[in-house]
């Protein structure tokens, strides 16, 4: 377990649990009424941290290394995961992954942004910040679906696009665009969910859909809370500062009507406990698309421009 | 995703500052060759340096008035959205920067909507104001391109889009990137209604704005010169650690990479949009323009079909009433069918012209 600056406190008491563990290992004496005391106290402190973290910590919560990331998700919640790769034009970016797969029954495209969790895959899926090549693979992907009468399912979580001078002169911002657009064209449903990071038109580009969710400590943001510090600050340590201003939590989003549910994350975040935070959002999943599968595709389509337009028009003072 | 919108702005208004306020700066100095160019003059050229062909930035009022016959427009003003909404602060307040754009350009907000005749031929415009807050997107600016969008579908009109714009207004947080939905489902209703969208990338254009609106268009037309991306290239050479090509984001290196149709200087912007349009939306012209042989044209618009030389037309599923209003059209067809065969034995391709001896025209 990878413990957040603001977790010290928690690490302290699991450190003491594990001593304990540890001795009573040797010593054979018992320890377990002891331990039983300390994780309640862990409980308690993870608790109060957890209930009022703050846009900042949500941040480095978001980010965690150890937070599930898509193929996580996907191997937990799709079952005969059949991986599609490449745009057809020019390469397979592995930042976007997607494919085929069932979900509680019903066949269906996953699409999303894979970060990697180690070195060697970090490097592989280029830490989920996608080129081009990998928003032409979304929708070719997204088209398919189409094609077929299958829902599309995306997993939402990225830095953002990548910046580079060959994603730029394969048109990096092009592909976003029409990324975007065809997320809002589909006549069959879209479900997107922020599990970590929502990272501006990286993200946006799969995240277009008749539903919206977000993880109880993901966030989704027009730039990061660094970026925007320096920008507008100028210095690049007033990233908390920035990180309040933007309103990127999820309760937030929620407030300002741009997403539709907030999904609840086990005690501590979803890195203390993947599969139930993987099981929520598949949970989630099952009952939004149990809604709108029913529908038309043109209701569909129709329903998933009118939610964009209504954003900002109605709630806000 | 608007780094430009500081970094450049400020420099920006000196510019402009400089030129408008004090009467002893009546000469301007173009930034590539050095030229000293009068005021007036640079004015007449519409911003664009007379010695080097340099395409300054061109306020958004005299761009408009260059591109609607006489110069002359209507507006429609920008619907009116919450101000401020997340209650933003910086250094400064968000509401305090929007008030300093606000007097400074007499605007509501980053965007003109404004229609009238192009070469006779109405249209609407989307155009951003570089100079309110560097052209940045937020919810005025989507919510005015969205009325932009159902004006041209009620005027049955194209949409011309003519980006200038750091991105996304971070002021407004995630419902600044909403909009790059909210815009891009507004491009959408004008391509849907059958409508041309057409997209002028101006100096500059990146962020969101050019991962949306911007980069949707049936065309796309560029300015010589003009900053096309979407990372900033600070960004981008801070992340790869090298040195970016030189014109690296320029118009003409994305022409090159197939990013845009056409680089079109601004002494021909209008006409190029105006023939874009008329190619679009009226496929035939009437014959006199064509160089096509002339054909006797039916004077009354029933006959024309009698005239016709192939194939029998079913009236009843394929109406063709375009045709119908514009009877040059069979001459023009005519005169395509038979110069077809003799372009296929031109080539000395025995396969296509058998080929194309055993099928119907293609237009039958
Ligand atoms: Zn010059
Ligand atoms: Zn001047």
């Amino acid at each position: 377990m990878r413990f957040l600056d603001f977790e010290r406190p928690i690490a302290e008491l699991e450190g003491k649990i594990a001593e304990l563990r540890h001795l009573g290992d040797a010593d054979g004496m018992n320890i377990v009424e002891e331990v039983a005391r300390l994780q309640q106290k862990v409980e308690r402190q993870l608790q109060t941290t957890y209930a009022r973290l703050t846009p900042w910590q949500k941040t480095h919560v978001a980010r965690h290394p150890d937070r599930p990331h898509c193929l996580r998700y996907i191997k937990r919640l799709i079952d005969d995961f059949t991986p599609l790769a490449g745009d057809r034009s020019f390469a397979e970016d592995e930042a976007i992954v997607g494919g085929l797969g069932r979900f509680r029954g019903q066949a269906v495209v996953v699409i999303g942004q894979e970060k990697g969790h180690d070195t060697e895959s970090r490097v592989k899926h280029n830490f989920g910040m996608p080129r081009p090549e990998g928003y032409r693979k979304a929708q070719r992907l997204m088209r398919m679906a189409e094609r077929f009468g299958l829902p599309v399912l995306t997993l939402v979580d990225t830095a953002g696009a990548f910046p580079g001078k060959g994603a730029e002169e394969r048109g990096q911002a092009e592909a976003i665009a029409r990324s975007t657009e065809t997320c809002l064209d589909l006549r069959v449903p879209l479900i997107a969910c922020v599990i970590g990071e929502g990272g501006s038109g990286g993200a946006i580009a799969l995240a277009a859909g008749n539903v919206v969710l977000m993880l109880e400590h993901a966030i989704y943001s027009v730039i990061s809370p660094e970026g925007c510090a320096s920008i507008l600050w100028r210095s690049g340590d007033k990233a908390q500062d920035a990180a309040e201003a933007l309103r990127l939590t999820a309760q937030d989003l929620e407030t300002l009507g741009v997403i539709e549910e907030i999904v609840k994350e086990p005690l501590g975040g979803a890195h203390r406990d993947p599969e139930a935070a993987m099981d929520a959002v598949g949970e989630a999943f099952e009952r939004h698309l149990a809604e709108l599968m029913p529908l038309s595709g043109d209701v569909i389509r129709a329903r998933r421009r009118a939610r964009f337009l209504a954003i900002g028009r109605q709630g806000l003072s | 995703m608007n780094w430009l919108s500081d970094y450049v702005r400020p420099k920006f208004r000196n510019l402009v500052g400089s030129t408008r306020e004090v009467p002893d700066n009546l000469w301007h100095k173009c930034s590539t060759c050095g030229h000293m160019i009068f005021h007036k003059e640079l004015d007449k050229a519409r911003r664009v340096c007379t010695q080097c062909g340099h395409h300054m930035r061109l306020p958004v009022k005299h761009r408009l008035a260059m591109l609607f016959d006489d110069g002359s427009y209507d507006r429609i003003p920008l619907p009116k959205v919450p101000a401020d909404p997340l209650k933003f602060r910086d250094v400064k307040r968000y509401t305090d920067r929007l008030k300093d754009a606000q007097s400074r350009t007499a605007e509501s907000d980053g965007l003109i909507v404004a229609h009238g005749p192009i070469e006779g031929r109405t249209a609407v415009v989307a155009a951003f104001d570089f100079d309110f807050m560097g052209g940045s997107m937020g919810m005025a600016v989507g919510e005015g391109f969205v009325a932009a969008a159902e004006k041209a579908v009620e005027l049955d009109a194209p949409l011309i889009a003519i980006p200038s714009s750091g991105g996304a207004r971070m002021q407004e947080g995630i419902l600044s990137l909403m909009q790059m939905a909210r815009v891009t489902v507004a491009v959408d209703m004008v391509k849907d209604a059958g409508l041309p969208y057409i997209v002028v990338l101006t100096d500059p254009t990146t962020g969101g704005v050019t991962a949306s609106l911007a980069m949707l268009g049936d065309i796309a037309i560029a300015e010589p010169g003009a900053i096309i991306g979407f990372a900033g290239a600070r960004v981008i050479e801070q992340t790869i650690h090298e040195k970016l090509p030189k014109g690296f984001q320029r118009s003409e290196y994305l022409l090159e990479h197939g990013m845009v149709d056409m680089v079109v200087p601004r002494d021909t912007l209008k006409g190029t949009l105006a023939r874009v349009i008329r190619l679009l939306t009226v496929p035939v012209e009437p014959v006199a323009q064509t160089t096509l042989p002339t054909v006797v044209t039916p004077d009354h618009v029933e006959g024309h079909r009698e005239t016709e030389p192939t194939g029998p037309v079913d009236d009843s599923e394929d109406p063709h009433p375009d045709v119908e209003v514009l009877p040059p059209s069979d001459g023009d067809k005519a005169a395509r069918r038979k110069t077809a065969p003799e372009r296929e034995r031109r080539t000395g391709d025995s396969a296509a012209a058998s080929t194309a001896a055993d099928q119907p025209p293609p237009e039958a």
